[in-house]
This record gives C-alpha cells, structure tokens and sequence, in this order.
C-alpha cells in the first residue's frame, strides 16, 4: 500500500519537475515548484516523519517560494511571457545528472537496507527531545547561519539606498 | 490499518478531497451557467475608469524583497521554536539555556537590522 | 473498518458544511452589527432578520458574468482564488469542537481528525493563503491588483510570525502541538489555592484554569496579529478602496470573487477558534445534567462567536491605519514582545519548576 501510494506522488513530482524546467513563464515555473515541494512534504508524512513533513510545507511553501515569487516581481525582465533561454543546456544536464548521481549514491549508502518501522511513529517530542541534547551544537550553529543570512540582507538592503 | 497514524491521515486526505472537489466543481459549474457577452471595452483593466496606460506589470521597490527575506529567517526561527517548545519541561534549565542562546543571537540580528533602519518603511 | 470509514464520511460532510453555514451566517452577522452599529437597518429582505441575504448573494454570484481582462495570465487566474479558499478550509481539519459523541457503537471525537502536530498544521495554511492574494495581484495584469497584491503579502508574511510566536508559550506550558491536548489541559478550575490566606481560598474555584489567565499578553498579540493576518480593519490595507480601488481582487468578478470573499471570513472564524482553543479553554465551560454532548458544543460556539463580534467591533469602530505605521508596528511592536513574552514565560516556567515542584 505505502510502495502505491510513493510511486503516485513520485510520478506527480516527477512530472511537475519536469513542467518546472520546460516551462516559459518564470511564475508558472514557481508553481510547479510548488506541487514538488508539497510531494516531498506528502512522502515525508507517508514515511512517518510528519512534522518534517509540515515544515517543509511551512518553511519552503509557505516562505522560499513567496519569497521567490517577490523576487519576481521586482525584476521587471522576467514578468511574463518573455522566452528564458539560453545555450548552456548541455552543460545544465550535466551538472544536473552528476547532483543527482551524487545524492543518490549517498543516500543509498547512508540508508543502505534499512526499513521504516511503521509500527512506531515519530512524534514531535522524540524529534525535539533529540535535536536539544543530542544534536545542541548544530542546532546553536544554525542561529548564527541565520544571523549572518539576516546581516546579509541588510547590507544588501542598504547598499541600495 | 486505517486507524492510528495513517487512519487520521486518512479522514484527512478525504476532507481534502472533498473541499478540492466542492471548490473545483463550482468554479466548473458556474462557468456552465454564467452568461458570457463579449466586449472590447469590458476587456481592459481598470484604471480610474480611462484607458490603461502602458503595461500592468510594474516594478516594486526592494524594501518588499527585504522583508520578505527577514520573514524567511524569522520562520526557521519559529519553526525550531515549536519543537523546543514541546520537550521544554522534559529536558528543564538546559533547554532554557540553548534557547535563550538561540532567541539572543536572533535578537541581536533583529536589533542590527533595527539600528540599521531597515525596518522602517519610508 | 467499515465503521471507521462511515465515521470518517459523516465527519467530513458535517464539517464541511457546518463551516461553509457559519461562514455565511458571520458575513450576514457582520453586515447586521455594522448596520446596527451605523444606525441602518442591515440586510432585511431575504427570511427573517434578512437571515438568508449571504445565500441569496451567493447564488446571485453564482449566475454573474465572468469579466477577466485581457492581459491576464489565464492559469495564475484562475489559480490564485483557489489556493485562497482551500487552505482556508482545510485549516478547520484539526480543530477540535466539542468531546466526543458515541455513533454506531464508536466513540467518535468531534473533529475531522486530531494530528499530533495540528497547530503547525494550522499555521502552514494560514501561510498558504498569501498565495491567493500574491497570485492575484500578478496574474491580473493591472496596476491596482499588482500594488494591492504585493503590499498585502508583505503584511501578512510579517505579522505571520508574530502569530506564530506569540503561540509558542501555551505550547510550552502545554508541552503538545495537539489542539485536543492543548484544550484538555485546561479544563477545570485552579481549586483551593493554599499559599491564599484561609477564608478567601475558595476563590481558585472560580478560576477556570485557561492560558489566557497567565498568558494574557501572549492573547493580545495573537489577537492583533490574527485581526492583521486576516486583513481586517484596521489592517485592511489589502483593500483600501480609497488608494487602491479594491487591491488585488480588483479584477475579479463573479463566483471567483465569492471565493475570496469565503476565504476572507473562513479564515476570521479559524483565528478565532484557534484563539478559543489554546487561551480560553475550548469547549470547557458549564455543563447542564441532560443532553451532555451538546454542552461543549454550545460552549465553543459561543466563545468563538465572542471573538467574532470582536472582530466585526473593531471593523465598526477603527480608522485603517498607514502602511509605514502598520510594517513598523509588526516588526518593531509585535514580534519583539512576543519574542520577549516567550522569554519571560519560559523563565517563569523555569523558575517555577525548579523551586516549586
């Protein structure tokens, strides 16, 4: 049942994926970012993890992508239908194949053989009661990701002026 | 198998079907019923009433872009929040400590950004 | 099985429905208090008290003609006042209205289903809902609809995370994201409360052990940010007709107007029942002896139509306020004092765990 259900919303990303490249219009291509996004979302609650899973639509459908979308918007060029193209396809593939390559090759070898025990769910408090003992200093080094993504803006906010 | 887990994702999933199938059959429905009369001058954008003038794509200033970014930010923020939130009593004075840590650094990026008035508007 | 999936149906229909009847019952609410509150009279032509004037507008603009200008961009059109009204209903999924009721020999809880992470739930379709407005604003072409667009989803991405957190101490006191969990962590009252001197003990037993008694400053941000989130009056600068027509829905008409209209209310009837269920106890309240279901029912009605009426008071009495006004007030007013609000109330929890037990 689980294997149906992954290769139906497999197929679906793959064909918003697809669509995603394929398409003219940078919004409709916004759009379909969206469906890959909620499809990931869909198979990180079908594989029990369904906190990950609402914060990816949180995080990522709920802000990345409007946040591109705004980007969009202040950039008058590729409003539209304005064709975006441009003649390094071959070398986009490329770079496209050897990722995919790549984070197969290690996802296979990190999850290699191990099965989902969907007898036990994965709640927010095993998940929170990890992340703050186990894992406390990645998760203080993220503030300061942050930190230096909100300096970032700023700056750029004031070079404008 | 439907109860549990996958039972409540189950209801749910139909609860979704059935809004996504009500919203989309109306939209289908009434634009079996609606009349449709054609005319040039209903086809162009309102503009106080006169001709359009020039394209309705416009450019926005950055500031939007800005916020926009700090939302971002501010969202991770509150993501790892609700996690924290839930094992707060569990794990006691550490969890305290790590956040406020966390909630420090964020606040002296708010605080920069402050000083820095990007968070005002004109 | 077969049981559960029968359970499941009736649940969904009856959700749906009663959402989609409060729904119209708030807009006619509305149009009624604001009348009565302007000296008019309100809708009074369609059943009695003009009960039946949401419905009949309804199906009026259900047969009306669909007027999309030439420049738009046919499917962010079309999409845009559908990903406004789905998320906006699919956010009532995990909210919990009432106890539970037995059905076919089932003990069935009222509610569509109880996600163990059903606040996060809520949160990410009230952060859905931009979309509606940002697609729009782009899709239709036009000046209006783009500035109306673009400034309303900065409004509510901003005051969205003040939203968020100024939840984030009830969870921490409740220590769940589950609203069921959420709610039955406040039913009762505080009892006798023994450092009180002796005669005036009692007085726990009045108090109903709600967040809202200690986390009263967490229910006022929740409450300016959710009358922002919506994009109510005073923050109903999406639509301010003087300067900008009627912002990013100024070229729609029709049933896809109707749409965003719904999502407008459906999303006022969810931040108040969602501030129902995490500071004022939901269905807790008084129970009578006889029909014991309907009791919690009743209860969580009334407080969310309370907050309604609040929302429909301040549409009726505030001036909109200006857009410079309104960014510095959700970034310098509201998400710092709800980022101080957690850290005070984690400290009191702290302080009180570790001297107190």
């Amino acid at each position: 049942m689980h294997q149906y259900v992954f290769v139906v919303i497999g197929v679906l990303m793959a064909i918003a994926a697809v669509r995603l490249v394929t398409t003219k219009n940078v919004v409709h291509g916004a759009l379909y970012l969206l469906m890959v996004l909620a499809g990931a979302a869909a198979i990180f609650i079908l594989l029990l993890a369904e906190f990950v899973g609402w914060v990816q639509v949180l995080l990522y459908i709920g802000a990345v992508v409007v946040l591109l979308l705004f980007g969009l918007m202040l950039t008058r060029a590729p409003i539209g239908r304005t064709a975006l193209d441009n003649q390094s396809r071959a070398l986009a593939a490329l770079v496209a194949g050897a990722i995919f390559a790549m984070t197969s090759m290690v996802l296979v070898r990190a999850f290699d053989g191990q099965m989902i025990d969907f007898s036990q769910t994965l709640t927010v408090r095993t998940l929170g009661g990890v992340l703050f003992t186990k894992y406390v200093l990645p998760f203080e080094v993220v503030s300061v990701l942050l930190l230096a993504a909100l300096v970032g803006a700023v700056v750029l906010a004031k070079r404008d002026e | 198998m439907p109860e549990g887990y996958f039972g409540d994702y189950f209801t749910f999933g139909m609860f979704a079907g059935l809004v996504v199938v009500l919203v989309g059959g109306t939209l289908l429905l009434a634009r079996l019923v609606r009349p449709r009369v054609d005319k040039d001058e209903k086809l162009s954008t309102y503009e106080c009433g006169v001709d359009p003038i020039g394209g309705g794509w416009t450019q926005s200033t950055v500031r939007y872009y800005i916020f926009a970014l700090l939302f971002v930010i501010f969202d991770v923020e509150a993501v790892f929040l609700f996690p924290w939130a839930t094992v707060f009593e569990e794990i006691g004075i550490f969890a305290f400590i790590e956040m406020m840590i966390f909630i420090a650094i964020l606040g002296l990026g708010l605080v920069y950004a402050w000083r820095k008035k990007v968070l005002e508007w004109i | 099985m077969t049981a559960f999936v029968v359970v499941s149906v009736i649940k969904v229909f009856v959700v749906f429905g009663a959402v989609l009847g409060t729904v119209l019952f708030t807009i006619w609410l509305e149009r009624k208090i604001v009348a009565r509150m302007q000296s008019r009279y309100g809708p009074n032509r369609w059943g009695p008290f003009g009960l039946f004037t949401s419905l009949a507008d309804g199906v009026k603009l259900f047969f009306k003609e669909q007027v999309s200008p030439r420049g738009i961009d046919k499917a962010a059109y079309v999409a845009a006042p559908v990903l406004a009204l789905i998320p906006a209903f699919l956010a009532f999924a995990v909210i919990p209205f009432g106890e539970h009721v037995t059905l076919f020999g089932q003990t069935v809880t009222l509610e569509v289903t109880d996600l163990n992470v059903g606040l996060l739930w809520v949160i990410a379709m009230g952060s859905l809902a931009v979309y509606g407005v940002v697609l729009a604003g782009w899709a239709s072409g036009s000046k209006y609809p783009l500035l109306g667009g673009i400034r309303s989803s900065a409004q509510m991405i901003s005051y969205e995370i003040a939203l968020s957190l100024s939840l984030v101490p009830v969870v921490v006191w409740a220590g769940t994201l589950s609203l069921r969990e959420i709610v039955e962590a406040q039913i009762g009252t505080f009892g006798t409360i023994g450092w009180l001197p002796g005669p005036v003990q009692w007085i726990g037993h009045l108090i109903p052990k709600w967040y809202v008694v200690f986390q009263l400053p967490a229910f006022l941000l929740f409450m300016a940010a959710g009358v922002a989130e919506t994009n109510r009056a005073p923050f109903d600068l999406p639509e301010a007709e003087t300067e900008l027509v009627a912002g990013y829905h100024t070229e729609y008409s029709g049933i896809k107007f109707a749409m965003f209209f719904l999502a407008e209310y459906v999303h006022i009837i969810t931040i108040s029942a969602v501030a129902v269920i995490m500071f004022l106890g939901g269905w807790d309240g008084p129970h009578l002896p006889f029909l014991p279901w309907m009791w919690p029912l009743m209860n969580f009605m009334g407080k969310t139509f309370t907050l309604v009426f609040l929302f429909i008071w301040l549409r009726a009495t505030l001036p909109r306020i200006r857009y410079d006004k309104l960014m510095v007030l959700g970034w310098k007013g509201l998400i710092p004092m709800a980022l101080g609000w957690l850290v005070v109330s984690a400290t009191i929890l702290t302080v009180k765990d570790a001297y107190f037990g």
